[in-house]
């Protein structure tokens, strides 16, 4: 375990230097005297350009970024200071170590003092004396850094081999006896200086360097040597082969001596193999002076050397590239501009049409796929890439009928499916897409189908693999019903399970059990590929699905085991620990407006600023908090992307009206009944739906965990005023929707083999869908009930759901039972009113819509169910007046395991 | 009284549970915060923690007791927030001297207690320096990203504050943790490495980061390692993380520092991720469960616990260190020159 004494640096992410490390490039291009431009940006303050002048070092694989503000006419310690905390706030910047560059103590210090990581000072000397040196050397350790050490002292800069490894050892000594600095964190500076100035005094200089370095290297245990490499050819200014040449060669004899650390422009280097050999000769005749003529016979030859420095590429270069560079460039970088003449091309050039997607396309697609499972690219750029083989395909598709060469072989066919009573697929369509990228063909039958359907079509295809999803509570039945239907039809294949409501727990304790063969929960697309690919391939299939197997039964004894650990009161009891509200007329507000208000194609401009962009980002994969997601090191670049496709279609939905957004809520008096039932007065209003009938009764669930002294046993009834307290309270329910026109937008996309879009259409339906239930209940408090007329909160707050009173939704953590949307449905009369439509598992239709209670008191909260034991189960059918066997259907993810 | 240094040599030491979580159970409401002397005070109190050990000093023995009952050798002064920064909140930034003078004090007594009845096994106070509420290297405003709310020497000077007061109230070792900013950490660094420099003295530090989720980052960015070579240029006695996590997602961060640090390691996570109510909810069992992995890959010397967790899952951590023995560490006479 003892670590060796190795140069450790770190920005966001740490640089080891060890004996084994190739060269450490440091980045010289934010310096403002090495780069006149950058000098410009700062005294403009343009300091966003100059925050890509550093992005652009690091992506050219600068290790470490140098910063130098010394000039006279910039504020150097203020300038320093701005830039480094702008580059703190860039990750892709910050991750690699700083280097704070100035021969003014106070500009180091500030530097020092606005960097987490551990940087380098570059630089102290012995120029000032002992004192200063110690000094600085101090505070550097104690702000954790290491330093750069020139070859100076009073005397001056040290220009000969000896004066080099003098004052290397002075300081050395200094620094590790007195100050008790690391060796390790010592760096020489040992003075680069230019050669072939035709002065007699210089012609050893690169050589003095490199014997320097040698020396100290073997003398000075532990530091390294460092140097700016583009002095050495000062010389030949204007000659850029030339250069090239000498940075090269120079570098190639320093590093081998023991320099590990340099300026170097990347730009301004020859591959050593690569110089010609007779200028070889010649520069390396200067730089380790073998001949007294040396610099004559290289200004001589320097003139024949014609030649321009290298030109940086345009953007549209890969054109040129060869065919199949360019149709995978297409495909990786999800480029559909030039993809339908690059394949033609293809075609042209193959036998039949179908080579093209064997080979060109799929050649393409692989390198999409390992990108992909190497984390190097994302789900957003993957359903791109999709986006252009579609289009490729599209147009392929019609000659490979021609040739009657239909019968492409895919990798294995797979059934995709949403299940009955469910209409979400944003997840079920993402993993389509990845696993048709991967070669999979894919027979998907979209949302809400009925478990014989699935059966059926899955026979008649002979489909190897079938694929659910299920985003709400009663889809997690429908997966167990359909598992035992493939069980008594005597299926083979295996059954991927999916979706937001999905968990390896319910696939392991309800539907493996059920099905003998594979179940397989996936809960990211990115292992869809794995695993299919796993379930699939001959070689692997049977160990791996014996070993799913066997997970699935560990999985769910553990489970099980853990479960009943677990201690539940009876409901009763928890009734008697029901939360205990101090009624008063004071926390009661009267709304401003009882009963029923319906709200049809609201514009949806107004919700703009109310949408929570965090789940969008999620929906595709991207895990992080908006804004922050954007400047993230790992996905930022992605999540930037997408977002501006997103604001792209966004301000179509607004501008073009691709979407109606409706609204219907009402408000009522209402009072708690039988500790968990919530009557409401609703006869005498007008606009009520509930004929005949002046109540109607929501059926609360009360939590049953056995809790800790003094915490109660919730139910959302406690959140209302009882009736026995005499005092009359009131609660309301509501319904918006912002999904209507998103199915034939998305149908409309698809056509078109854009599932990049048809996706991102439903995805921001949804986010208009909870920022219009956002914008609503603001609306209500402040408004239509107005129990808190005065609040003025941002998105942000709302997000973190800082308002007054609660919007739960049935089917959510407070209310997990779907069936009370009935009860609402009836109520306001919301299919009639507003054309939102409940299916047989009471999932809302369109599916970008949001429904619920609003709850005004102080005191009530959001809170977690949890399980619940059969007794509540048999009072709450007996209250509801439904069958057991109902209740216990809907109520099942809740109940207790027996 | 046995050198820290030592004691680590030979076995885990294990650090106390959460003050916040005991303190829930007292349900101290406004008035009890402020107690008869602050009862006039202009600014709400209910919250202030660290008031605390001025107002019911008694509840804060008493906490301290317990986790030492538990068999905790080292616990943590009430101080988490006790700087002029994080005071600012309550207007208290002139109390921050006496309020870590006495938590300090308050914890050593009851140490002290426990050290004459055990003297074979001695048990410390460690000063705790909390991140305060501010970031040095990170912009609270996201439409100017090179704004600062606060400035190393502003840090410097309220983490030196602290630290006299911590050491005069008694501490045995200084706990700078839930660093989610390492500049931050380094500032508070700085400031003890000045009062060591003045007052002549060597006092053992601890320093713990915390990785905020799953990216495996602390919230300004770093990584387990880069965080560690950003603290390790002074000596200090361990570094390791604490909070945020629970002890499952923290194996693979105490992996990378373990390997590749040669001060002691230490660990107290919280009791498991919360649950969807905030709350942490992982039984003393279960967390126990979880850190035998740490042991039985050697890779702490000192762990504890961070949010949620109390006497009883230190008790249960007890119970388990004593089966094991500690990751392997340098002679002490070493690491001295």
């Amino acid at each position: 375990m003892a670590q060796t004494r190795a140069l450790k640096l770190s920005g966001l992410e740490p640089l080891v230097v060890t004996p084994e490390s190739n060269f450490i490039n440091v980045g010289e291009r934010t310096n403002v005297a090495g780069s006149k431009r950058f000098l410009r940006l700062i005294k403009e303050e343009k300091f966003d350009e100059a925050l890509e002048i550093a992005r652009h070092q690091v992506e050219g694989g600068a290790q470490i970024i140098d910063v130098n503000m010394d000039d006279g006419l910039i504020d150097g310690k203020a300038a320093m200071v701005k830039f480094l905390n702008l580059i703190v706030s860039e990750p892709d910047i910050a991750r690699v170590p700083i280097m704070i560059d100035s021969s003014k103590w106070e500009i180091i210090e500030a530097g020092l003092q606005v960097v987490q990581g551990k940087c380098v000072v570059n630089s102290i000397s012995l120029k000032e004396g002992e004192e200063e040196f110690v000094h600085h050397a101090k505070l550097i350790k104690r702000y954790g850094a290491a330093v750069i050490v020139m070859a100076f002292d009073e005397v001056g800069q040290a220009d000969t081999y000896e004066r080099r490894i003098e004052i290397a050892k002075r300081s050395y000594d200094i620094l590790v006896n007195q100050v008790k600095f690391a060796p390790e964190d010592i760096i020489f500076d040992l003075n680069i200086f230019p050669v072939a100035t035709g002065m007699e005094e210089h012609r050893r200089n690169a050589l003095d360097f490199i014997e320097g370095t040698k020396w100290v290297r073997e003398n000075l245990p532990y530091c390294s040597v460092s140097g700016g490499v583009s002095n050495v050819s000062f010389s030949f200014r204007g000659n850029n082969p030339v250069r090239e040449a000498m940075h090269s060669a120079f570098l190639f004899h320093a590093i081998k001596a023991g320099m590990n650390m340099g300026i170097v422009n990347p730009a301004m280097l020859e591959v050593y193999d690569d110089i010609p050999k007779d200028l070889l000769e010649h520069v390396e005749d200067v730089l380790l002076d073998r001949r007294d003529d040396a610099t004559e016979r290289l200004l001589e030859f320097a003139e024949t050397v014609v030649g321009t420095a290298k030109e940086s590429k345009v953007d549209l270069s890969w054109r040129e590239d060869p065919l199949q560079d360019r149709i995978t460039r297409a495909l990786v970088k999800g480029i559909d501009q030039y993809i339908v003449e690059d394949v033609e091309e293809a075609r042209q050039n193959a036998k039949r049409p179908l080579e093209v997607i064997e080979g060109n396309l799929m050649t393409g697609m692989n390198v999409v796929g390992d990108l992909f499972g190497s984390g190097k690219m994302f789900l957003p750029q993957v359903v791109k890439s999709a986006r252009v083989m579609k289009r490729a395909v599209a147009y392929l598709t019609p000659y490979i009928e021609a040739s009657k060469d239909a019968n492409a072989k895919a990798a294995g066919k797979i059934l995709m499916a949403t299940v009955k009573g469910d209409v979400h697929d944003i997840g079920k369509n993402i993993v389509s897409v990845v696993l048709a990228c991967n070669n999979y063909e894919i027979v998907d039958m979209g949302v809400m189908v009925p478990p014989e359907k699935i059966i059926n079509k899955a026979k008649e295809e002979q489909v190897d693999i079938i694929g659910l999803s299920g985003l709400i509570t009663p889809s997690l039945d429908e997966m167990v019903f359909l598992a035992k239907e493939m069980e008594r039809q005597d299926f083979e294949v295996p059954l991927l399970i999916g979706g937001a409501t999905t968990s390896k727990a319910h696939t392991a304790v309800k539907i493996d059990p059920v099905y003998s063969n594979a179940v397989v929960h996936v809960n990211d697309a990115s292992r869809a590929v794995t695993v299919v690919g796993d379930l699939l391939q001959t070689e692997t299939s049977d160990a791996y699905k014996k070993s799913i197997k066997l997970d699935y039964e560990s999985f769910r004894d553990k489970f099980l085991g853990r479960s009943k650990q677990k201690t539940y009161l009876s409901l009763e009891e928890a009734r008697k620990n029901k939360l205990q509200i101090d009624w008063d007329l004071k926390d009661i507000v009267v709304p401003k407006q009882l009963g029923i208000e319906v709200w049809e194609d609201f514009d949806l401009k107004k919700l703009k600023e109310f949408i929570d962009w965090s789940p969008f980002f999620r929906s595709w994969g991207l895990h992080g908090k908006y804004p922050d997601i954007l400047t993230d090191k790992v996905v930022g670049e992605q999540a930037t992307e997408l977002f501006k496709d997103a604001q792209v279609m966004l301000k179509k939905v607004f501008d073009e009206k691709w979407l109606t957004a409706k609204a219907i809520f009402g408000l009522f008096p209402a009072n708690q009944v039988n500790d968990d039932d919530i009557e409401l007065q609703t006869g005498s209003l007008d606009g009520s739906s509930a004929e005949g009938n002046d109540t109607t009764m929501f059926r609360t669930l009360r939590q049953q965990l056995k809790k800790r002294d003094g915490v109660p046993n919730i139910a959302l009834a406690d959140f209302i005023a009882p009736k026995d307290s005499g005092l009359q309270d009131y609660m309301g329910c509501f319904c918006v929707s912002t999904g209507f026109g998103t199915q034939e937008l998305a149908a409309d996309f698809e056509k078109k083999h854009d599932d990049y879009n048809s996706i991102m259409i439903k995805a921001i339906a949804d986010r208009l869908a909870e920022a219009f239930a956002e914008y609503l209940h603001r609306e209500v408090r402040t408004k239509f009930w107005g129990y808190a007329a005065a609040e003025s909160l941002s998105n942000d707050e709302l997000i973190e759901e800082k308002y007054l009173g609660i919007r739960p939704a049935p089917g959510y953590p407070a209310c997990p039972d779907h069936l009370e949307k009935l009860t609402i449905w009836e109520l306001l009369g919301v299919k009639e009113k507003i054309g939102v439509e409940l299916t047989e598992s009471l999932a809302m239709w369109p599916a970008a819509s949001v429904s619920g209670y609003y709850f005004a008191h102080p005191k009530a909260k959001y809170f977690g169910l949890g399980k619940i034991e059969q007794d509540q189960v048999e009072d709450f059918a007996k209250r509801k007046n439904i069958e057991l066997e109902k209740a216990q259907k809907w109520l099942a993810p809740n109940i207790v395991e027996g | 009284m046995e050198k820290i240094e030592d004691i680590l040599q030979k076995r885990i030491l294990v650090l106390d549970g959460a003050m916040g979580t005991m303190l829930q159970r007292y349900k101290f409401e406004e008035e009890d915060f402020r107690g008869e002397r602050f009862k006039d005070w202009e600014y709400p109190l209910k919250g202030n923690n660290d008031l605390l050990s001025l107002t019911q000093p008694q509840a804060i023995a008493d906490i301290h007791r317990k986790y030492f009952e538990a068999g905790a050798d080292i616990v943590e002064t009430n101080t988490f927030s006790g700087t002029t920064i994080a005071m600012a909140d309550y207007h208290m930034e002139d109390l921050v001297y006496e309020l870590n003078f006495e938590s300090a004090r308050i914890a050593k007594e009851v140490a002290n207690e426990f050290t004459a009845k055990e003297p074979h096994k001695p048990r410390f106070v460690a000063g705790s320096i909390g991140p305060t509420n501010k970031t040095a290297s990170m912009s609270p405003d996201v439409n100017d990203p090179g704004f600062r709310a606060i400035s190393f020497d502003e840090l410097r000077e309220a983490y030196k504050q602290q630290v006299e007061a911590l050491l005069d109230g008694g501490s045995d070792l200084l706990l700078v943790e839930t660093i989610f900013d390492t500049l931050n950490a380094k500032a508070a660094l700085f400031a003890i490495e000045e009062v060591k420099d003045e007052r002549n003295i060597d006092v053992p530090i601890m320093v713990s980061g915390t990785i905020t989720d799953a990216s495996g980052r602390t919230l300004s960015g770093q990584t387990a390692e880069a965080f560690l070579i950003s603290v390790s240029h002074i000596p200090i006695l361990s570094v390791g993380f604490n909070c945020a996590l629970g002890a499952k997602q923290l194996v693979p961060h105490l992996e990378v520092i373990s390997a590749k640090s040669d001060f002691a390691t230490s660990a107290h996570p919280n009791a498991g991720l919360p649950n969807a109510f905030g709350e942490y909810d992982e039984t003393p069992e279960q967390m126990a469960s979880q850190i035998k992995e740490y042991l039985e890959k050697g890779l702490v010397n000192i762990v504890g616990g961070c949010c949620g967790t109390t006497p009883e899952h230190i008790k249960a951590i007890v119970e388990l260190t004593k089966q094991y023995s500690p990751r392997k560490l340098k002679p002490t006479h070493e690491t001295h020159v």
